[in-house]
C-alpha cells in the first residue's frame, strides 16, 4: 500500500488528499499542519472576526472529512527536514515519517520587517490564521484603538473585521493608495473615501519609524497612539524545507506543470509554490486560493498515479469592503506599456477593461459585478479579441457577441 | 445526469422562466403575493439584443471553476449538481468572478446565488422547464457538443 505524506492542512492540502482519494481509495494518507487548525477557507478568518460567519460554517469539507477520507491528521507539529534520498521526512517532535510521495503545502507566512521597538509593543497580531483572528477578537473592545501596518488586501480585510468590534481603526501603508497591488490610483481613491466615510483614518506614504510601548512614531511626525497593533505588510512563501533538501526554489517552490518539485517524488502546491501567469507568461506566486486547490487537486491525482496538470492561472481577486465590492483580475496595460484602455460607468460604480495585442487582459470592476466570469474566461482561455464583437461584450457581458456556434458548444450539451 | 439545456431557436423571450424561478425559490405559495412589486433575484436569466434570445443559468459543469474557487466551501457537487449551502457562504462572490457562463450572482441575502435545478425547493423538478410556453427549455441527459 502507498505512503502518502501531506504537509499542511490548508486548501491546497485539502485538494491534494482528494486528489489523492480519487485515484487511490486505499493507500495511506497523513496530513501533518503546523497549525493546531485546519480544513478551513484562510480568507474566512476576516469573517469569522466580522462575525459573518462561525467556526461550524468554516469547516471547509465537514468536520468529517479526515475520518471519511482515511487521513491520519496531526496538527501542531511542523516538518523541519526532507530526506529525499531515504523518503522520509522529520517531524518538530522529532518523529520520523516516511512516504513514497509528499506534497509540500506549507503556503506562506506574515513578512514583518524590522521595526524599531516593536518589542515594546504587549498587544501584537499576525492576521494570518483562524488562531490569529481568535486572539484579535478576544483582544478588540469597543473601546480599543487598533492600528494596522499595512493597506493591502490582509490589512483592509482584518480593518473589515475589526469594525464590528471597534471604529477606532487607523491603517498605515507605505505605498501612496490602499490596495496598491489590484488597484490602480484612481480607483484606490473610491476605496480610500468610502473608508474614511465609514470612519477608518488613513494614513498613506507613510510609515512606522518607532514603536514605543502604545505609540506609534510615524516618519511624516505623526504620533498614532494605540492599543492594538496588526503587522499586515505582506507574507513570504513557506519554501524552505524544499530549499534545504536541495529542491529548485525561485520567489516560490519551482514546480513543473504535474505540480512536481525538482526533487523524486516531492511535489508542491498552493501559496508556497510559483506559477505561470498566463498573462504575462511570467513565473511568480499567485498566492489565491483557486490556484491553490487547483494545484493541490493536480499535485495529489499526479502523487497517486494519475494523470493531471496545472497549466498557470492568472491573479484576481473578489473583495468586499464594508459594503463596497471591487473585482479584479489579470494585469492591467495603460497606452504607454502598448495597451488600449476601456471605461465604462456602470450602476453605482465604473468597469476598466485592459487589453493588449488583440486580447483582454485585465479588468477592475467597481460597483456592478454582474457576469465578471464572462470577462475572467476570456482572459483565462486568451480569447482573441477579433474573433468577436469584443466591444459589445465589454459594454454588457452576455454570450452573445461570441456567436451561436460559441453557445451550441457552452450551453447546448455537458461542459 | 440531467440538466437545463435552451434550444436557442425556440426561445421567444418572454422571461417566464425568470418568474417561475424566482416564484419557485420564494418559499410562497402565491405567485402574485411572492412577486409583485418584488426586486427579483431569478437564477436563470434571459439575455436578448433584439435578434437573438435565449435563457442561460448555471451548466452544472463537470469539473466547475466555482466549487473549486470557493473560499468556504459553501459550493459543492451533490450527485452532480452544484449545490450551494447558504449558511456557509459569506458573500465573497468569487464564484460570480469565475463563472464563465454568467451563471453565478449575488443574491438577496448577500450569499450567491445560482441554479440548483429546483432540488431543494417545493418543485423537485426545474420550474423554468414546466412553466416555458414554447418547449424551449428543457430537462434532459445530453453529451458534450464537439467542435
Amino acid at each position: 500500500m502507498k505512503q502518502y505524506l501531506v504537509i499542511g492542512g490548508g486548501i491546497a492540502g485539502i485538494h491534494c488528499i482528494e486528489g489523492i482519494r480519487s485515484v487511490d481509495p486505499d493507500g495511506q494518507i497523513t496530513l501533518v499542519c503546523a497549525e493546531a487548525d485546519s480544513n478551513y477557507g484562510r480568507p474566512l478568518i476576516s469573517y469569522y472576526l466580522e462575525g459573518a460567519t462561525d467556526e461550524g460554517n468554516m469547516s471547509y469539507r465537514g468536520e468529517d472529512f479526515y475520518e471519511k477520507n482515511g487521513v491520519s491528521a496531526i496538527h501542531g507539529v511542523s516538518v523541519t527536514k526532507l530526506d529525499p534520498e531515504s523518503k522520509t521526512a522529520v517531524l518538530s517532535d522529532g518523529q520520523l515519517l516516511p512516504y513514497d510521495t509528499l506534497c509540500v503545502a506549507t503556503g506562506s507566512s506574515p513578512f514583518v520587517p524590522p521595526m524599531a521597538g516593536l518589542e515594546t509593543v504587549e498587544q501584537r497580531f499576525s492576521f494570518m490564521t483562524l488562531a490569529d483572528a481568535r486572539a484579535l477578537e478576544q483582544a478588540v473592545s469597543e473601546e480599543s484603538r487598533v492600528l494596522i501596518i499595512g493597506g493591502g488586501l490582509i490589512g483592509l480585510k482584518c480593518a473589515e473585521g475589526l469594525y464590528a468590534h471597534t471604529r477606532n481603526i487607523t491603517v498605515v501603508d507605505l505605498a501612496p493608495h490602499v490596495l496598491s497591488s489590484i488597484l490602480q490610483p484612481e480607483s484606490a481613491q473610491i476605496v480610500e473615501e468610502h473608508l474614511r466615510e465609514k470612519g477608518i483614518e488613513l494614513l498613506l506614504g507613510d510609515s512606522a519609524k518607532e514603536f514605543q510601548g502604545s505609540r506609534a512614531i510615524m516618519n511624516s511626525g505623526a504620533v498614532v497612539e494605540f492599543d492594538l497593533l496588526v503587522v499586515a505588510i505582506g507574507v513570504r512563501p513557506n519554501t524552505a524545507l524544499v530549499k534545504e533538501a536541495g529542491g529548485e526554489v525561485g520567489r516560490g517552490i519551482v514546480t513543473d506543470a504535474r505540480m512536481q518539485t525538482s526533487l523524486p517524488n516531492i511535489y508542491a502546491a498552493g501559496d508556497c509554490t510559483e506559477s505561470r501567469n498566463i498573462v504575462t507568461d511570467a513565473q511568480g506566486v499567485l498566492a489565491i486560493l483557486p490556484n491553490a486547490s487547483m494545484q493541490g487537486r493536480t499535485a495529489g491525482i499526479n502523487m497517486a498515479g494519475g494523470e493531471a496538470t496545472y497549466d498557470g492561472g492568472i491573479p484576481m481577486n473578489s473583495m468586499g469592503i464594508l459594503g463596497l465590492h471591487i473585482m479584479t483580475a489579470g494585469s492591467y496595460y495603460d497606452e504607454e506599456s502598448g495597451g488600449k484602455t476601456y471605461f465604462y460607468e456602470t450602476e453605482g460604480g465604473y468597469k476598466k477593461l485592459f487589453t493588449k495585442d488583440g486580447h483582454l487582459t485585465g479588468f477592475i470592476l467597481m460597483g456592478d459585478l454582474n457576469r465578471a466570469g464572462i470577462y475572467t474566461a476570456m482572459i483565462r482561455e486568451r480569447r482573441p479579441l477579433d474573433s468577436l464583437d469584443f466591444e459589445a461584450v465589454f459594454e454588457n457581458p452576455s454570450l452573445i457577441p461570441f456567436g451561436r456556434a460559441f453557445r451550441k458548444q457552452k450551453l447546448g450539451g455537458e461542459v | 445526469m440531467k440538466r437545463v439545456y435552451v434550444n436557442e431557436q425556440w426561445c421567444l423571450g418572454c422571461h417566464l422562466c425568470e418568474y417561475n424561478c424566482a416564484f419557485a425559490n420564494s418559499g410562497e405559495t402565491d405567485m402574485a403575493f411572492a412577486l409583485r412589486g418584488k426586486t427579483l433575484y431569478p437564477k436563470i436569466r434571459i439575455e436578448e439584443d433584439g435578434k437573438v434570445c435565449y435563457a442561460v443559468s448555471c451548466r452544472h459543469c463537470t469539473d466547475p471553476l466555482c466549487v473549486k474557487s470557493c473560499i468556504s466551501g459553501a459550493l459543492s457537487i451533490e450527485d452532480g449538481a452544484v449545490c450551494i449551502d447558504h449558511e456557509k457562504c459569506v458573500g465573497c462572490l468569487t464564484c460570480v468572478l469565475v463563472c464563465p457562463y454568467g451563471a453565478v450572482a449575488p443574491g438577496p441575502d448577500g450569499a450567491a446565488s445560482k441554479c440548483e435545478l429546483c432540488l431543494k425547493n417545493s418543485c423537485g423538478a426545474p420550474a423554468c422547464v414546466e412553466g416555458c410556453p414554447n418547449g424551449a427549455i428543457v430537462f434532459e441527459e445530453r453529451e458534450a457538443v464537439m467542435t
